[in-house]
């Protein structure tokens, strides 16, 4: 029977708890503001003997994710965690990590890179990685981190994935607010997640295989890129389902994108991560008001639900997407980007409108967002045109 | 949404700020309440200014930026009080606790406040009696309850014996609990 205690805890304690809860083999382990508490309060967990788990310190993240593409390989159940540079000096392997078809799992807290350095939340780090062959997840809450880090594990192992899968959660924001957030009994996880059995170890010897071998011209290199191609396609309904399970034990709703009042919205916002609750709060001042607004949460980035999204926002007057990255010299944030992609097939389409924000931590506060409402409002009565983008609350 | 009490602390880092934000946060989830506390992370300097919040609400806490528009400001640091605008943003009918052997009418001027309430408790005083050294943030939780209402004595004291139990000594937690009354019985509001 699963049992939940309620706790006032932080993001990266509770994402520590759950990598405890899905006992991984392996941790290749180094640490990063505002990473570091996670692989700390891991260390600790291995130390009181709390998770057996083969704990690797490393001398950089180049070498951390070495170290999990190693063993998973292997055959291994692997976690890790990082942030911004760290994931930036993991780039190659990212790419090896999902090539190799292997369930990694990864925590990102997400951070602005360099330059001018900052330490504090945006979304450059991952939206520099998506097109690394990974599945991405993001949280608004510590609660939503601790449940996508379980989902992430029965997801990557899925004979029909075999993919590493990321984790995102805002940096110091969900990373380390206290919050109030349950954690479930270590049994009912651990009957979740289930053990691993790897299909192609390594370390199996009476089936010896190789990994990552030389696929050059006229080898099949294109062909396995199709076949990362499919794999993520099908990770789709693997990450519903999942999500739904999950969800029928903790009894908390997932949906690879989550919408409030987008039933009969007019006006509506697209975000990622913690600002989606930001704007739900501003949104339900509004409907108070009687003004139809709605907000749509991503929560999975990759694969992008596409026809979900398109679902959700084909109704409505006007539609604000809210990226806290850049893509310098694009038409848009990355997340402007696809949204409106997936509109482009639908007869009716909302005006969009694209803010880029929050970079390095500028602070989402509320009057910025009944800023965006208030916009909307006005191109959806045609009194302003879409501008290309605009930089929500830059001085 | 009408229940949401925002608090906003302003001290000097080192004096527990951050610690007394998270106690009142615990002490909230006791009584069931959602709750959020976090710092405003920066470079860590001993004795820099800085800034914590604490959110309280009987309905989930969809927000996540740092407190504007606080319902009350605690400042454990009286040095502070020309240099940082610790009112900005303070609801009219909100609560300004100073650590101050000042009398609250004169806190009160000194800011040029017109609305509100303001209290008035040295807490560096008992914190040094009681505590035997200079650390104000515990008994800042006594006068937070007593002048918001939030808390009874004895929530927070109960609180204080559980969490500290697990690794203070009897003698560390007692004298916590004597700052945190002292503090509930003696703090001046004006």
């Amino acid at each position: 029977m699963a049992t939940q205690k309620t706790l006032a805890v932080t993001g990266n304690v509770l994402v520590a708890e759950a990598m405890r809860q899905c006992a991984p083999d392996v941790m290749g382990a180094y640490p990063i503001t505002p990473q570091t508490t996670i692989v700390e309060e891991f260390a600790k967990f291995v130390a009181n003997g709390r998770v057996h788990t083969e704990y690797v310190t490393v001398e950089s993240e180049h070498s951390a994710m070495s170290a999990c593409v190693g063993a998973s390989a292997a055959g291994a159940r692997v976690m890790t965690a990082t942030s911004s540079q760290g994931l930036a000096l993991m780039w190659e392997e990212l790419y090896i990590a999902a090539g190799m078809r292997l369930p990694i799992v990864m925590a990102n807290a997400n951070r602005a890179l360099s330059a001018p350095i900052n330490i504090h939340c945006d979304h450059s780090d991952i939206m520099g990685a998506r097109d690394a062959g990974w599945i991405v997840l993001f949280a608004e809450t510590a609660q939503e981190a601790y449940d996508n880090t379980i989902m992430a594990v029965r997801i990557a192992e899925h004979p029909d994935v075999m993919l590493p899968v990321m984790t995102c959660l805002d940096g110091f924001i969900t990373t380390h607010s206290i919050d109030r957030a349950q954690i479930m009994d270590d049994e009912t996880v651990k009957a979740f997640v289930g053990d691993y059995k790897p299909e192609n170890a390594l370390l199996d010897t009476d089936n010896p295989v190789s990994h990552g071998n030389f696929a050059g011209l006229g080898g099949p290199y294109f062909e396995f890129k199709r076949a990362q191609r499919n794999a993520i396609d099908r990770s789709a309904a693997v990450i519903e389902s999942v999500g739904a399970e999950w969800s029928k034990i903790c009894e908390r709703p997932f949906g690879m994108v989550e919408g409030w009042g987008m039933e009969d919205a007019e006006l509506a916002i697209v975000a990622i991560g913690s600002t989606a609750g930001n704007a739900r709060h501003v949104a339900r001042e509004l409907r108070a008001q009687g003004v139809r607004v709605g907000v749509l949460k991503v929560r999975c980035f990759r694969p992008f639900p596409f026809a979900d999204i398109a679902e959700a926002l084909a109704g409505c007057k006007a539609v604000a997407v809210l990226d806290r990255s850049e893509s310098f010299g694009a038409e848009g944030g990355p997340l402007f980007l696809e949204v409106r992609s997936a509109l482009y097939d639908r007869a009716e389409r909302p005006a969009m409108v694209n803010y880029i924000y929050g970079l390095g931590g500028s602070d989402v506060k509320l009057e910025l967002l009944r800023q965006v409402y208030s916009d909307l409002s006005d191109l959806a009565d045609g009194a302003s045109t879409p501008g290309r983008l605009v930089y929500l609350g830059a001085r | 949404m009408q229940q949401l009490t925002e608090i906003r602390w302003h001290a000097r880092a080192g004096q527990g700020a951050v610690t007394a934000a998270k106690l009142v946060a615990e002490t909230a989830l006791e009584l069931d309440r959602y709750i959020q506390a976090m710092p405003e992370y920066g470079p860590e300097r001993m004795g820099a200014p800085i800034q914590a919040f604490t959110r309280i609400s009987e309905d989930p806490i969809e927000i996540h930026n740092n407190i504007e528009t606080p319902s009350a400001v605690v400042v454990l640091d009286e040095s502070l009080l020309p240099i940082v605008d610790v009112t900005r943003g303070l609801l009219a009918d909100g609560v300004l606790i100073v650590n101050t052997c000042t009398p609250p009418a004169q806190v009160r001027a000194s800011l040029g406040l017109a609305a509100g309430k303001v209290a008035s408790i040295d807490a560096t005083t008992i914190s040094k009696e009681t505590l035997k050294r200079d650390m104000p943030n515990t008994p800042m939780i006594g006068a937070l309850a007593k002048v918001t209402g939030l808390f009874t004595l004895d929530q927070v004291v109960d609180h204080l014996r559980k969490t500290f139990g697990k690794k203070f000594s009897q003698e560390v937690i007692d004298a916590n609990v004597a700052a945190v009354t002292r503090a509930y019985e003696e703090v001046q509001v004006g």
